[in-house]
């Protein structure tokens, strides 16, 4: 059996990006269709980290992170829950002298963003966070940063989407996006035949194919950052944890588990699902048993990773498709969409119904690939000395 | 094949020492393999014949009843290829993947490369929640059977036993002849389900007349025995103080301070999911289970199961399947391997399967009290999430499939990884959004198997036998 739907905007992928570009979308009175293969923040959107964290992006990223900032502590009132985010603040510590100096150089280069960052030195470090081991020789702390339980809120949004009218479409794979007239046809799963005026591509790491069939091919390649879990445990850690250079990132939840991450997993045999290897898994623990004495008797309780697009200047793609008017790209995030993604799904809706927005997101144009010269520097002056770093799904 | 082949590949591995990795490891050692073999108990057996922590008076009919024979013969068999495989006791699987194990074993992680691996991780009891069964002295039937035989203690001075299944009225017997006193066997199936079991006559009179003669015995002994127990109430403020019950619009009750509870057995089967075989429902058990075949091999080559862990039906069934998985794995290695034997194990694991579906029969899962569940009562104990909450995430979120219900609601994201809660789990959603059990799907399951430390240090060299 056909179904056939009419729609302003067709939606490709419901995560977090895809899930609230739909609520803002309906809150301006378009129709939405909002596709998902599986279910809606079931991949990055829903099993990362969990930081809400602006300190250490690139700076380019940092009026729309400034932005979606505003959105967090207004989670209740937009999708009913509060998807346990807490303004914890996020602590960037520094293992010597040389990654101090690249937080001391990214407070300066992002000074005028009003992130508000302080800088702390040894012994104010062993006062303020004593729960910190030894080895780390000062921080950069944001206060208004914090963290949030994903698998909440991705999923808060796309229920959001469906209760403000928008049709949430699940394990319901796009199979054919075609310009067609004045819109598009879409072909999806189940015999769905759809019409759009607009098509958002917020496919996250299978993004890549529907952007090469509008003649946009991109680098974007998976990612599979995994984390650990321990049971729950005393309160001890006041804020999120991450560290320049990398390596680990570490929050307590509300119920007293930590969240460890910084390391990768391997796709199974379904490259759409991973796993954390076990030697990987084993570093993190052990890692954050070295940081957080408090962790030393704790016990892992599980391992998990997700699959994320990641672009190989760590910029996502957001904005308009350079071929295709109507078309909208917003992906890759590189294992940094948690936070921003709020701030993206409002600038998508703008990009629909405005054709333009005043948040600025010309450095993450998908046309930085079609004219490498154009490439933009993502360097944030923080030390992104390693390869992807391991982000948050990076700290 | 020659001592050549079998040097250049790699060890076997068994996981889980009870009858069914005993009977695996015995017949590969006959077919010339050095298997490794590890279990997370101090000593093999598996949790039907467990071995007590420390020597006492009691002797093997006192601890293992009619079955005494069998679990001398496999403690002995076993015993017996020390110096041909290595045995690993006290080591936890806690993580499979792309033909390697992350054991942990003395305090470290080892990861041990194999080539076939069997599978025999066994079961744990199944239980559904009802109000107070997180009370302090309430016990599973394996939980109040472990105590007994290995620690030789009782799990209270007046003890009641709930549930249904054969175990029920085994473990009452063993708690009676113990000397403890037993108040009342409280089998939630009614009686006329009992009435299937004389179509098992036919197939194994022996075990039939055993269990009337220990229904027998019970009674004789001044136990209450009542069937078609229900609305079941675990009373209690700091620990348990009675179980209420109705029958028949009549209301029961007892006092007592232990209770052992179990609804059957469930199969433990996150090593497999883990190892990527493909699984399927069955109906029987209610559950998903891995696939294999009438040989154990599973949908990944190499890969065999044995036991319950692959499906519930029992310790003779575990021997047999232990040694008919070994065969195929020698077969599939090209060693010489005993066809005829192999077929008659298949031909008595059939009869034993036609036997499960009557015990079944008698002694059904009552899957609709979720429908009743009150919303105060605990469902994860773990993570402490009650059915209301559970509840209330089914409609917020819109869930219908497991995975998405234990990310909305943290149902089975704890210690135990789902495997207390998650039938219950499972069987409240498919009530709630009016779907078929099978419909709602399985809980995936991630490493690692059972909780590890922290500070858990990967072993310095790769275990990788011969």
């Amino acid at each position: 059996m056909s179904r056939r739907l009419d729609v302003d905007v067709a939606i490709i992928g419901g995560g977090l990006i895809g899930s609230s570009a739909a609520l803002a979308l309906r809150g301006m009175g378009l129709s939405v269709a909002l596709l998902d293969k599986g279910f809606c923040g079931a991949q990055a959107s829903g099993v990362n980290y969990g930081g809400v964290r602006r300190q250490g992006r690139p700076v380019e990223q940092l009026p729309l992170s400034q932005r979606a900032h505003a959105i967090w502590p207004r989670l209740r009132a937009l999708i009913g829950i509060d998807g346990e985010f807490l303004r914890s603040g996020h602590l960037k510590l520094a293992r010597d002298e040389a990654d101090m100096a690249s937080l001391e150089a990214y407070a300066r280069a992002t000074a005028r963003h009003g992130l508000g960052l302080e800088l702390i030195g040894h012994n104010e470090l062993r006062e303020r966070f004593g729960w910190i081991g030894d080895g780390i020789v000062g921080a950069s702390f944001c206060p208004g940063d914090g963290h949030a339980n994903p698998r909440l809120v991705a999923a808060g949004f796309a229920a959001a989407a469906r209760r403000a009218g928008a049709k949430v479409l699940e394990n319901t794979a796009v199979t054919g996006v075609t310009r067609d007239g004045e819109g598009f046809a879409l072909e999806a799963a189940g015999n769905l035949s759809l019409r759009a005026r607009f098509v958002v591509n917020s496919a996250g790491a299978w993004a890549g194919p529907f952007a090469e069939s509008f003649g946009e091919p991109v680098p974007l390649s998976r990612i599979y950052p995994s984390m650990i879990v321990s049971e729950p445990m005393e309160k001890v850690m006041s804020v999120n944890i991450g560290i320049e250079g990398g390596g680990i990132y570490a929050r307590q939840v509300e119920r007293g588990n930590v969240v460890v991450g910084g390391e990768r997993g391997l796709p199974l045999a379904d490259p759409d699902f991973s796993r954390p290897r076990g030697d990987g898994a084993l570093a993190i623990m052990n890692r954050a048993a070295e940081l957080f004495p408090a962790l030393r008797h704790a016990q892992a309780i599980r391992f998990w990773s997700g699959t994320e697009g990641a672009m190989p200047d760590r910029n996502p793609v957001i904005g308009p498709s350079l071929t295709t008017p109507g078309l909208i790209h917003a992906f890759g995030f590189t294992g940094a969409g948690f936070q921003i993604a709020p701030g993206v799904g409002e600038v998508l809706a703008e990009l629909v119904r405005d054709g333009q927005t005043q948040t600025p997101i010309a450095a993450f144009s998908i046309g930085r690939f079609s004219q490498p010269s154009a490439r933009t520097d993502a360097g944030s002056g923080a030390g992104q000395d390693q390869e992807p770093q391991p982000g948050e799904l990076r700290p | 094949m020659n001592a050549h082949s079998t040097r250049t590949r790699l060890q076997p591995l068994i996981v889980g020492a009870g009858p069914a990795g005993i009977r695996a490891a015995q017949a590969l050692v006959a077919g010339g393999l050095r298997p490794l073999v590890v279990d997370e108990a101090p000593a093999c057996g598996g949790q039907i014949y467990r071995q007590r922590l420390v020597p006492d008076q009691r002797s093997a009919r006192d601890l293992y009843g009619s079955e005494a024979g069998k679990a001398e013969a496999l403690h002995r068999d076993f015993a017996g290829l020390a110096g041909k495989l290595d045995y690993w006791p006290q080591a936890l699987l806690w993580n499979l993947r792309d033909g390697r194990a992350d054991i942990m074993v003395s305090g470290e992680s080892r990861q041990v490369a194999y080539d076939g691996l069997v599978l025999a991780t066994g079961a744990t009891d199944r239980v559904l929640p009802i109000p107070g069964w997180t009370l302090p002295g309430v016990f599973t039937l394996g939980g109040a059977q472990i105590a007994l035989k290995s620690q030789g203690c009782a799990i209270g001075s007046r003890i009641v036993f709930l549930g249904s299944g054969p175990l029920l009225y085994l473990v009452a017997w063993q708690y009676l002849k113990a000397g403890a006193d037993v108040a009342a066997v409280l089998d939630t199936a009614p009686f006329a389900a009992k009435l299937s079991l004389l179509r098992g006559l036919p197939l194994f009179p022996g075990i039939v007349l055993r269990g009337l003669r220990m229904s027998a015995e019970l009674k004789l002994g001044g136990v209450a025995l009542h069937d078609g127990v229900a609305d079941v109430r675990i009373e209690g403020t700091d620990r348990v103080e009675a179980i209420a019950w109705r029958r028949g619009g009549r209301e029961h009750r007892f006092a007592c301070d232990g209770i052992g509870y179990g609804l059957a057995l469930r199969s433990e089967t996150q090593a497999a999911d883990l190892a990527g075989c493909r699984f399927a429902f069955d109906p029987r058990d209610r559950a998903f289970l891995p696939e294999r075949d009438a040989a154990g091999r599973t949908s990944v080559p190499g890969i065999y199961l044995a036991g319950d862990g692959a499906g519930i039906a029992g310790a003779d069934a575990a021997e047999r399947s232990g040694e008919r998985a070994a065969l195929a794995l020698l077969q599939d290695r090209g060693l010489p391997h005993d066809a005829g034997r192999a077929a008659a194990l298949e031909r008595e694991l059939a009869r034993i399967g036609r036997f499960r579906a009557v015990i079944e029969a008698a002694f059904p899962f009552p899957a609709h009290w979720m429908g009743g569940l009150a919303d105060g009562t605990t469902l994860c104990r773990c993570e402490e999430v009650d059915a209301g909450a559970v509840r209330d995430a089914i409609a917020r979120f819109g869930v219908h499939e497991l995975n998405r219900l234990k990310a909305a609601s943290r149902v089975g994201m704890g210690r135990c990884q789902g495997r207390v809660c998650g039938a219950a789990a499972a069987e409240l959603l498919a009530h709630e959004t009016g779907r078929g059990i099978e419909a709602v799907g399985r809980l995936r399951a991630q490493a690692p198997v059972k909780p590890v430390p922290l500070t858990l240090a990967l072993a310095a060299r790769p275990e990788a036998a011969e």
